[in-house]
């Protein structure tokens, strides 16, 4: 007999074989979630980043900027081409280096550099970036993305392993902040240059995670 | 009774399917539906199975490897018989489908078929269009080729801008921390497992709901849609004036279905399969990606935007458009049906295909890209160089080797970034030249750094030169007060 307040057996169990089903699924969803997840958590705490060489200081000559590849530190077994990158690369004097990333800070097409005006192109948009990657025009937002680099032993050592994208920490730590890089055009080449500098050498020194 | 009179009867007894779908068959439709302006559904429709059918032959062959992709669709467009003319039946058809699934909204939404009852249908129409959209942009991806591979890179940098939680969905959408093989095996899973899944669920309930509820009738202007009435009205419609869609009014819809693939093989045929462009190596940086067809309107609006607006239209753009689209029945679901009474939707259409078609338009020959190869593959016209001083044409030698050339047209050749500089003398005297060169600005790099003080002045004794015959270049009148020039002098010797 099943009044107002009472519940058959069948309704019960009908009940019951919901919760289960309920808990049998929660406890399903953890894996699914955790393996969709994967490519997230396996880069946490920079895990992708490592230190790959570019090549011998002398192959780049002082005051130029050379275009240099170098393999992606993570590789699959189906990447192919793909894991070969390539990457600006200046010497400014010495064991003084810029090393700039192919891709556009606008929306990452590959940026040629052009050595007769000193300018970085980029082909899709019209971004133009000058020879120290500080924004010259276009749309980009900021300079060109800057891998953290150090000289050892005579080799050219880049930290790398991510896409530069304009929203990635990894990528934003680096090169012409948008304070000095980007927008006022009539300000003159040096003093946007010494006032990037300090900025950039101070980043430089607060956020290695060498 | 027949033989096969007998099989059919022995399959219906267990299956029970014959009546339904008589039923749904000879449902009646208003008389006036059976229009050559209702065959838009039908003809998406029948793409989509095109798309389904060649996606799978397709399937047979390619292979969702980033080392081996590439390879496999040479192999498809060479070495397999007829492996091109796939390929193309399903490139052409996914080019056919985007512009049908718009013809049909744009017809849906003139036509008031978006109001009561059949707000649902709209909305999970909105849906199908997403769906088809994002099968245009996951098989271009499957296209693994340069344009796809940083076409990736464009959709990575979109993504990034979302605050917070950018850079994880970079991560989710490229399976890892570079495009690599991880992406286009998530990209493949997506454009033929998960999307096509979607669109069939969404596809039924589309057309079961278009059954139930019946076909929007033919709008008269003055027929206002009601809440209380309109149901009542419209099996009024049906029952008195109906005639049965099977074979009223399907004789249109089987004719231009098979028109549209037959339009969609000729162009197979005549065009071609698209692409692959060059391998997806990210090391080749002599490329200049474009995205397929339906989002070069996009491309284009992302080079107009100003940096500071970019981020915000990026990512509130397409919320605010879609959640434009979702409530738009909800906003006017009763009235007028009419477009003959609806100046504003019909004028909202006129003004979003006229932008659509101009950035599209646009982004077929990219004016706001720097020409990378003017510097040294178009010459300065000789009518620029003739009679013209030593200095003059040193200039023009500066103008060519700084690849201003690559901004700057003379004579129609050249970039298109920056303003053409045929005329340039009658708009800026000698000091705004040398101050624009040295400085910059309205979006010109700065050049003070790269040319010598020399090349500066030959540089500017150019393009002081260039200036139509017959009229005067700019002068600031107060200089040549204060320096004492004499005026005609002046002008006598830039002739």
């Amino acid at each position: 007999m099943t009044g107002e307040n009472t519940i058959s057996r069948r309704g019960l169990f009908m009940k019951l074989g919901i919760l289960f089903n309920g808990l049998v699924a929660t406890a399903l969803t953890v894996p699914i979630v955790r393996f969709l997840l994967s490519s997230v958590t396996r880069g946490r705490a920079s895990a992708y980043l490592s230190w790959v060489p570019l090549g011998r200081v002398s192959e780049f000559p002082e005051g130029e900027t050379r275009l240099a590849t170098f393999t992606n530190p993570y590789v699959t077994p189906t990447d192919g081409k793909t894991v070969d990158t390539a990457c600006w690369v200046r010497r400014v004097e010495g064991e003084q280096f810029q090393v700039f990333a192919i891709n556009c800070a606008h929306l990452g097409c590959p940026v040629r550099w052009f050595p007769q005006s000193g300018l970085f192109m980029c082909p899709c948009h019209g971004g133009a970036y000058y020879r120290d990657g500080s924004r010259a025009s276009g749309p980009p937002e900021r300079g060109l993305f800057e891998y953290p680099y150090k000289v050892k032993d005579g080799m050219v050592t880049i930290q790398a392993g991510e896409l530069p994208t304009p929203g990635s920490p990894t990528a934003s730590l680096f090169g012409n902040e948008p304070p000095c890089g980007a927008r006022s055009e009539l300000v003159s080449i040096e003093s946007k240059l010494s006032a990037c500098s300090k900025t950039n050498a101070l980043l430089r020194k607060t956020k290695t995670w060498a | 009774m027949g033989v096969i009179g007998q099989i059919g009867q022995w399959f219906d007894q267990r299956l029970q399917l014959a009546a339904p779908i008589r039923d749904a068959a000879e449902h009646p439709v208003p008389r006036n539906t059976a229009s050559w302006f209702y065959v838009f559904g039908s003809a998406a429709l029948t793409v989509f199975l095109l798309q389904l059918v060649t996606g799978i032959l397709l399937a047979l062959i390619y292979v969702p490897s980033a080392s081996e992709a590439w390879s496999s669709l040479q192999a498809l467009n060479h070495d397999v018989t007829l492996g091109w003319f796939i390929r193309a039946m399903h490139g052409w058809g996914s080019n056919f489908m985007v512009a049908v699934v718009l013809i049909h909204m744009v017809q849906v939404f003139l036509f008031g078929a978006y109001k009561f009852p059949r707000e649902l249908t709209w909305i999970v129409g909105v849906f199908l269009l997403l769906m088809t959209l994002g099968m245009a942009f996951s098989g271009q991806v499957l296209r693994f080729d340069q344009d796809a591979y940083w076409g990736l890179g464009i959709g990575a940098s979109i993504a990034s801008r979302v605050p917070i939680a950018g850079p994880i969905i970079v991560k989710l959408m490229l399976g890892g921390p570079i495009i690599a093989g991880a992406t286009l095996s998530r990209f493949f899973a997506l454009h033929v497992f998960v999307i096509p899944g979607m669109l069939i669920g969404f596809v039924c309930l589309h057309l079961l709901m278009v059954l139930k509820l019946g076909i929007n009738e033919w709008p008269m202007p003055g027929r206002l849609v009601k809440r209380a009435t309109y149901e009542n009205e419209y099996h009024q419609l049906t029952r008195k004036d109906g005639a049965p869609f099977v074979p009223y009014a399907v004789w249109k819809d089987l004719f231009f279905a098979a028109f549209i693939l037959l339009a969609v093989a000729a162009c197979a045929l005549y065009f071609g399969p698209f692409g692959p462009t060059g391998r997806p190596d990210p090391t080749i940086i002599q490329t200049a990606p474009k995205p397929d067809y339906f989002f070069l309107w996009l491309y284009g609006l992302l080079s107009y935007l100003p940096p500071s607006m970019e981020t915000p239209a990026l990512l509130i753009g397409p919320v605010v458009v879609i959640a434009f689209l979702v409530l738009l029945p909800f906003l006017s679901g009763e009235g007028e049906k009419s477009w003959r009474r609806r100046p504003i939707a019909v004028l909202t259409v006129l003004l979003i295909a006229i932008i659509l078609g101009t950035l599209t338009h646009l982004a077929g020959y990219t004016p706001w890209s720097p020409h990378m190869n003017a510097w040294s593959g178009d010459p300065v016209p000789e009518q620029f160089l003739h009679g013209r001083t030593a200095l003059e044409r040193q200039g023009a030698l500066v103008f060519q080797v700084k690849q201003c050339r690559n901004c700057h047209s003379l004579g129609d050749l050249g970039g298109q970034r920056g303003p053409a500089l045929d005329s340039v003398a009658v708009r800026l005297t000698q000091d705004q030249l040398i101050r624009q060169v040295i400085q910059g600005g309205g979006n010109m790099p700065a050049y003070g750094k790269n040319l010598s003080p020399a090349e500066t002045t030959a540089l500017v004794a150019f393009l002081e030169t260039l200036h139509p015959r017959g009229q005067a270049p700019a002068r600031d009148a107060a200089r040549d007060l204060a320096l004492g020039e004499d005026k005609d002098q002046r002008q006598g010797a830039q002739r």
